[in-house]
This record gives C-alpha cells, sequence and structure tokens, in this order.
C-alpha cells in the first residue's frame, strides 16, 4: 500500500483569538494576524520559520510578519484551506503553514442580517432569500418526505447552546442552559427555524499550524490528517436549494451534498463513522446537524431526527457533537474563520486540553463545513495517531 | 388573516447578466421564460451555455404555461434588509415543464403552504426594468 498522503503532515498549534460580539480596533485582516500569532506561539514556533500563508488576509499577514518570500493561498474556505495547507507540506512546497481567518468590523447595520447571509444573486435577491431561507427549503424537503420536526431540529439547537451556555470562551457564554421548549419559543425567522435555530453573529480569529513530520520533534503532542475531502454541486446562493437536484440521471441529490466527500475522507484514513469520538459539525441552522449525521453515515436516511432527538449528540452521548457551542454558540465572525473553528476545537479535544465537554480519550474527530442549503459540504478527520 | 403578498417597490433589484437579459425581458413582457438544450431536452437551473448533460451548446428559450406544483417553501418573518413586507413566502416551485424555480407564493395565507400545492405565475413589477414572476393558486 502506499503511504498514506497526508503521512508528513502535523498540525502542531491552533488558537482562537477572543471572540465577542464587537472587537474594538480590529479589522478581519487584524483579527486574522492575531489568530496566526496565537497558534504559532501555541505551536512554540517563531513566526520568522513560517514560509507559507494560507486564508482570507494570508498576503496582509504575509507583509506584517516580514515572512517574504512565502507561498501565499488568499484560500476562502475554512477545511480546504487547511487541506490545502497539508498538500503543501505533502508536496514539499513548504514546511511551516499557517492557515488564519478572522471576521470584525463587517456586520455593521444593524437592521440587516450579516452581509453575508446577503446573497445578491440576480435569481434570488427580489424574493428576500437569505442563508435562513436557503437552508429552510432544504430542511422542508426533509420534514416533508421523512417527517423530522420542529422538536428534533430545536433538539440540536438546545444540545449546541447549551454546550455553549458551560463554555467561558464563548460570545454566549451562560446564556443558557436552553431545552427544546426554549428554541421553539423563540420568535420564527424563516419557518421552521425559530431564532434559536439559527447561527449568531460574532467578530473574532483563529489560526491553525501545520508542519512537516521532522518538526514535530519539538512538538508534545502533534495531531494528524486521517482524511478529508469537498463536495460542491455549484455556486451557493445563486440558483434554486433543491434537495432532489442530480446534475446527472445517477449522481446523488444536492441534498446529500457532502456523502462522497465522507466516503472519501473516510477511505482516506481507513476508518468508518463508528470509529469517531467527537464530531465537530458545522452548524449554521439546527437542521443541517441531522442532514450531515445521515449523509456522513452516523445514522440511515430519515433517521437523523431520532437519533438527534434520543440525546446520541449531547456531551455525554455516543458521538458528541460541535462540542464548543459552534456558530450558535460559540462565535461566527464570517469570512471563514468559524468554518476553520470547528477544526480548532477538534484538534483541542484530541489534545485533552478543552476547558468544556472534553471527550474522554477522544482519539478521531469529524470536522465539517457548509450544507446543503449553500450547496458545498467539506469533511476532515483528525487523529492522534500517525497514519 | 396574513394574506402573502408580492413586495412593493424600494426591495433590492435584481441585475441582469448578458445570460439572463433574455429571461427578464420575458418577465417584463409577462411571460415565464426558460432554457433547454436543443439536442437533449435538459433543463439546468439557470441559463447556460453548454448543456450539463450532452454537452450541447445549444440551448433554446421556451415558454412556460407558468403552471406548476409547490415543492418546498419557508416562511420568513425576519428579512435580511427592512425593505422587504413580512411574512412573505420563498418557494422552490417545480413548473410542469420540469423546470426548477425559486419565486415566492403569494395570494394565500401561510397556513394554506402544502407539498403538491398547484400554483400558477403572477408577474408584479418591482422597478422600470424589472419584473418578478410571483405564484399564486391559480385563480387567486
Ligand atoms: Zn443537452
Amino acid at each position: 500500500m502506499p503511504p498514506h498522503p497526508f503521512r508528513n503532515v502535523a498540525v502542531v498549534g491552533v488558537h482562537n483569538t477572543a471572540q465577542a460580539r464587537h472587537l474594538a480596533g480590529h479589522d478581519s485582516a487584524s483579527i486574522a494576524l492575531l489568530g496566526a500569532l496565537g497558534a504559532l506561539a501555541d505551536a512554540g514556533i517563531s513566526p520568522h520559520d513560517v514560509d507559507g500563508v494560507v486564508g482570507p488576509a494570508s498576503a496582509e499577514i504575509a507583509l506584517e510578519l516580514g515572512l517574504g518570500p512565502c507561498t501565499r493561498r488568499p484560500s476562502a474556505l475554512g477545511i480546504p484551506s487547511v487541506l490545502d495547507a497539508a498538500a503543501l507540506i505533502a508536496t514539499g512546497q513548504c514546511d511551516v503553514v499557517v492557515v488564519a481567518a478572522g471576521g470584525a468590523g463587517i456586520h455593521i447595520d444593524p437592521s440587516t442580517t450579516a452581509p453575508w447571509t446577503r446573497p445578491t444573486n440576480e435569481l434570488v435577491v427580489g424574493f428576500g432569500l437569505f442563508t435562513a431561507a436557503e437552508f429552510a427549503l432544504m430542511a422542508r424537503r426533509h420534514m416533508l418526505t421523512y417527517g423530522t420536526t420542529p422538536e428534533q431540529l430545536a433538539a440540536v439547537a438546545a444540545t449546541i447552546r447549551t454546550n455553549g451556555h458551560v463554555n467561558p470562551e464563548a460570545v454566549y457564554y451562560g446564556r443558557g442552559p436552553f431545552s427544546v421548549d426554549d428554541i421553539l419559543a423563540s420568535r420564527m425567522i424563516a419557518d421552521p427555524f425559530h431564532l434559536l435555530d439559527c447561527a449568531t453573529t460574532s467578530e473574532g480569529g483563529c489560526g491553525i499550524v501545520l508542519v512537516s513530520a521532522e518538526r514535530t520533534i519539538d512538538s508534545p503532542s502533534p495531531l494528524w490528517i486521517l482524511g478529508g475531502a469537498s463536495d460542491s454541486f455549484g455556486p451557493a446562493y445563486a440558483v434554486a436549494p433543491v434537495w432532489d437536484f442530480r446534475p446527472q440521471p445517477d449522481a446523488d441529490t444536492a441534498g446529500r451534498v457532502g456523502a462522497r466527500a465522507a466516503r472519501r475522507a473516510f477511505s482516506m484514513a481507513g476508518l468508518t463513522p463508528a470509529d469517531v469520538d467527537v464530531a465537530e459539525l458545522y452548524d449554521p441552522f439546527s437542521f443541517e446537524v441531522i442532514r450531515q449525521l445521515e449523509t456522513f453515515g452516523f445514522c440511515g436516511d430519515g433517521e437523523g431526527g431520532s437519533f438527534v432527538e434520543d440525546g446520541n449528540i449531547g456531551p455525554n452521548g455516543s458521538l458528541p457533537v460541535t462540542t464548543d457551542g459552534g456558530t450558535m454558540s460559540f462565535s461566527h465572525p464570517g469570512i471563514n474563520a468559524q468554518q476553520l473553528q470547528r477544526v480548532v476545537r477538534a484538534a483541542q479535544q484530541l489534545r485533552g486540553s478543552c476547558l468544556t465537554n472534553q471527550v474522554e480519550e477522544a482519539e478521531v474527530s469529524l470536522c465539517s463545513n457548509g450544507g446543503a442549503g449553500a450547496l458545498f459540504c467539506d469533511v476532515i478527520l483528525l487523529g492522534r495517531e500517525r497514519p | 388573516m396574513t394574506l402573502l403578498q408580492p413586495q412593493p417597490r424600494g426591495i433590492p433589484v435584481p441585475r441582469p447578466s448578458v445570460h439572463s437579459e433574455k429571461y427578464w425581458e420575458g418577465s417584463r413582457q409577462h411571460q415565464l421564460l426558460y432554457q433547454r438544450c436543443a439536442a437533449c431536452g435538459h433543463i439546468g437551473l439557470r441559463a447556460f451555455t453548454v448543456c450539463a448533460r450532452c454537452l450541447a451548446t445549444s440551448p433554446v428559450w421556451e415558454r412556460s404555461t407558468g403552471a406548476g406544483a409547490l415543492y418546498s417553501w419557508t416562511v420568513v418573518w425576519r428579512p435580511p434588509d427592512p425593505s422587504f413586507k413580512v411574512p412573505y413566502a420563498p418557494a422552490v416551485v417545480r413548473l410542469d415543464e420540469g423546470v426548477w424555480m425559486l419565486s415566492a407564493v403569494i395570494g394565500c395565507e401561510p397556513g394554506e403552504l402544502h407539498d403538491g400545492m398547484r400554483l400558477a405565475v403572477q408577474f408584479h413589477a418591482i422597478s422600470e426594468e424589472i419584473t418578478l414572476p410571483y405564484f399564486a393558486p391559480p385563480g387567486r
């Protein structure tokens, strides 16, 4: 068998900056820079050893830290940017890569939803579509097809928001705990999503440091990329989000975006869903977690609702999910940071360094990004054992 | 009683592209147009230059009867922008010709919306240049 493609790539540093509704004095590039510096400090690596920067602010970070000449990848996606960084190392283009992102000073008009939720594409803008409505159009089909209920959606939101309630680093720390009834009692945003079924908005940054395996001698607990892949059906928020859309007669449906990515990621890792100890799933809207659990193979199609209702995704369940509070409670800074933060949390779980909801002896974590309403979904598997 | 209605003028207005000018021109004349591949009949999610199925480069514009069925919907109470009047009901409508349309349902109450509900196109202008194709229960 050929060696694992990421055998020589290790994750050695992760960091979240302070997260808050508003971080005075910052813009997206400056808070991303703090995310990068924090991750490098966590790794015990001098910024001047970095020879690759990945993320929306990569050019600014290269200039600020005086890294030139270095590799730059202005990737605007979360998990794919980590996989790109890993590929830079695996192919010998770089030895020390920092992936960073941050959002600040963007959502400044409280009369509107956050700018990144308001696509201006010609076929959607006139009908008042925004991310909550796009994801609701996918959720509705699942509810019609499988009988998934608002209570089951609310069970996801209650679990994740309560995870954030106990996390002192979460923007919405101490705001709960939340019951299913609390979620259902919040005002309706885009049926079936109540306010508390939806992601929040906030500001913050984060960073992740990847190095070639030779450099892990200095690292007390290197982590490894066991597998990863991405699925897309096209541009997000530009065309109708149709659950049953198949580009080709034999293709999987858009409602199952991420199924192929998960299959490929598990195949690369030589693992199955049963091997995953903790799933740091992307949670833009409560339903999306139910969909991902089915799509990634943690339960069967149509079984996601009862899976979450039966308590499986709680911190003491069979598959703890989004243990820091996710985009619903931990933070949602936009500009890609909230997607990278799933990977940051997975790394903290595998190191055993979580302040709250630490999953005992976690060996393997799956993280996801995106969702059906956006027609893309990315998957990465991290582990403690070198592949 | 909460009758779903077309949006007033003042909402964000779509900007046609070189590929969609004809679609918006049709809408202005109260004709619902869509593209079909002349070679194999395939219909995409929007105007295209290459057929995703047979790769032919011969899309042709067709006129829909404007009749279809409700496939999915949401009822929005918190709009992305304060110019939208709530509630409104973004929806995916499956036209009888097989086209997936993103639109909004009007002319009924939110509680009436159901899977497979029969709908017919209704045009409402939101600016001098742009008329939107909404969908309502036939005869309303
Ligand atoms: Zn064709």
